[in-house]
């Protein structure tokens, strides 16, 4: 039990301190102190008697603490003689240091107009950046191009496989199933009419022209994206871009450029693959569910979609990739320098991925309908 | 005085078949200040690991007083590590929280504490360490020095028995690594805590410690054990001796000189 004595001797008041004072225990208030200092005149001095004290932790500091600062605001001396050495030593060293002026952060609050200031200021800076990096990768392209930039070749082939031939198992599952969906979903409509054979039509031309490039897109932004910005985020923590840049190395050469050009390359290819998965899923539910010939769809197939088709889907693959390694790299090379941040980067990157996806499909199949293409 | 605080027994520190140390026995004291030195790569922070439970030794005894900490269940090894307060070599401070928040979270994991007193134990632990103040900066926005200090603070948080400090002046500039050593030896008087130290910073070996053990890298065992100063003027061992003298006994030594083991308890 942690026990308090208070008793004044001519213009002292003296503080009894005994018995166990540990956190576990329940303790004193100083408030205790602070009225019985008020309740008659105030005293001269504040001395301590701790000759029955047993054992103490940090719950008698803070108390002490607090006495200490009773003393200050009411101008009353204190002496710390009749506490234990240890205690002594302890809050000198915890008043060694003032608190540093300015250190605490100031809590106002901006107002709503300041908030929002900031808001366009920081989205405008943002914005900014993104085109500023932009041009950095088109810069580092062209180094590449021409031979100059540093990178190494094992790093480009490890990201090649990890982002083309280790995703094809995770594609071929949504693929397969996208193009199964959107089969039923066509079979009874068209069934209505006893059209079923254009569920191939239907199909292959969804599939081929948008949704083949916009599924491989949407896995590889959660799959590869997500980890280019952990991973160059994590750098940015170690320092490790520091360490390349002091190295004369710039990141831009020898990190980004090489995913970009992995996925620029690989992502068509997956879209390629995406578009015969959904339609081998399209086919699935033809021939079982509508007892369609395998030729038969084969051959509706054939005739429904061009090789236009393909080319759109192919090339929104390419811009897709372009995309989404662009705005993994981004976020990973702004991250800050914690744990959350790159939490943070991470989530970052994907939302972003994922809508400029959206955008740009949007944007060509404007751009294509406007064409006639 | 002299009461063994922590006993390690025929330590033997293994990572698969690969034996990084072996036969490892030594006593550290209640109160003292216990180095743990030796050069690079020797094991001196794997040691460290297993003796604050984050690593199972592959043969031997850790006690702590009398209880054999590998030998007890989960709930007992806790009731033991909640008396450590550890100083990991970078500070290990958690970046998404503020110091107020990194000291918080320990309080809060271990004791039944009303919120107001949990606030004025995190600033008086902050004001020991010369931080008054700072409580609501991020790890990312303090130096180093002030990290490892902050680190300290939270190590400090439960008023623990045993101090582990692992590198503690390791990226500090000199006299800053001087501040901490005596911040180290006040809090081990004042305190009355057991500190252990991993360290190879000679100036802090000499300054603060009064105990010690000596890995050594190539035998893969202790050479010798005992305060440092006394480890200067007496031990024979030339590994020891080269060491402690940062490379200047080496010359004086004739090589292929028997390395006979000095152990002065």
């Amino acid at each position: 039990m942690a026990e308090l004595r208070m008793e004044r001797t001519g213009d002292a008041l003296i503080l009894g301190i005994s018995g166990d004072w540990r956190l576990a225990n329940p303790l004193p208030s100083p408030a205790v102190v602070e009225s019985e200092i008020g309740a008659k005149q105030s005293p001269g001095r504040i001395a301590f008697d701790a000759g029955a004290l047993g054992g103490w932790d940090s719950s008698l500091l803070t108390f002490l603490v607090d006495v200490m600062g009773i003393c200050v605001k009411r101008h009353i001396t204190l002496e710390r003689e009749g506490l234990p050495q240890g205690v002594q030593r302890l809050l000198a060293l915890a008043s060694a240091v003032p608190e540093a002026k300015g250190a605490r952060k100031g809590g106002a609050r901006l107002s709503l107009l300041a908030r929002i200031g900031d808001k366009a200021e920081s989205a405008g800076s943002s914005f900014l950046d993104t085109v500023a990096f932009i041009g950095e990768v088109t810069a580092g392209l062209g180094r590449m191009i021409a031979g100059k930039a540093r990178f190494r070749p094992t790093d480009l082939w490890l990201t090649i496989k990890e982002s083309g031939s280790q995703a094809l198992p995770i594609v071929s599952l949504i693929s397969l199933l996208v193009g199964l969906i959107l089969a039923f979903v066509g079979s009874i409509q068209l069934s209505v009419f006893g059209a079923q054979i254009y569920v191939a039509d239907l199909v292959g031309i969804a599939m081929v022209r948008a949704m083949g490039a916009i599924m491989a897109g949407i896995i590889m932004a959660g799959r590869t994206g997500a980890s280019f910005a952990a991973q160059i985020g994590t750098m940015q923590v170690n320092e490790e871009i520091d360490a390349l840049k002091t190295a004369g190395i710039p990141p831009i050469d020898f990190l980004v450029v090489p995913r970009v050009v992995a996925l620029a390359v690989m992502m068509p290819l997956l879209t390629l693959y995406a578009d015969l998965m959904g339609v081998l899923g399209g086919l699935v539910v033809g021939v079982t569910g509508l007892n369609l010939g395998i030729m038969q769809y084969y051959n509706e197939t054939r005739h429904g979609i061009n090789l236009t088709n393909v080319g759109i889907g192919v090339f929104s693959g390419f811009v897709f990739g372009i995309l989404i390694a662009i705005a993994g790299c981004l976020r990973g090379m702004q991250c800050g320098r914690s744990a959350s941040a790159v939490g943070d980067a991470t989530r970052s990157a994907v939302v972003t991925s994922i809508v400029s996806i959206i955008v740009a499909m949007a944007i060509i199949t404007v751009v294509c309908d406007v064409l006639h293409i | 005085m002299a009461e063994p605080h922590i006993t390690v027994r025929d330590l033997t520190m293994a990572y698969g078949s690969f034996v990084l140390q072996h036969d490892l026995s030594f006593t550290v004291n209640r109160g003292d200040i216990f180095v743990i030195m030796g050069g690079s790569g020797c094991g001196k922070s794997t040691l460290l690991r297993h003796l604050i439970g984050l690593q199972r030794p592959a043969k031997g005894k850790v006690l702590y007083g009398d209880v054999s900490f590998w030998d007890c269940d989960e709930e007992a090894r806790s009731l033991i590590t909640k008396r450590f307060g550890i100083l990991y070599q970078s500070g290990a401070l958690w970046s998404s929280m503020t110091l107020a928040e990194n000291i918080t979270t320990v309080l809060e994991g271990q004791a039944n504490l009303d919120p107001l007193l949990i606030g004025k134990i995190v600033s008086l632990k902050l004001s020991l360490v010369g931080l008054a103040g700072f409580g609501e900066y991020y790890p990312a926005e303090i130096s180093g020095g002030m990290k490892k200090r902050a680190g300290l603070a939270r190590a400090m948080a439960l008023d623990p028995e045993i101090l582990f400090f692992d590198e503690p002046s390791a990226g500090l500039d000199p006299i800053s690594a001087h501040l901490l050593d005596d911040l180290i030896l006040e809090l081990r008087d004042s305190l009355g805590a057991t500190v252990v130290i991993v360290t190879h910073e000679l100036p802090s070996i000499f300054a603060i410690g009064n105990n010690s053990v000596f890995l050594d890298a190539e035998s893969r065992t202790m050479l010798a054990t005992g305060d440092p100063k006394k480890l200067l003027a007496e031990c024979e061992n030339p590994t020891v001796r080269s060491f402690l003298t940062r490379g200047e006994a080496r010359a004086a030594t004739m090589p292929g000189e028997s390395a006979g083991t000095c152990l002065t308890a």
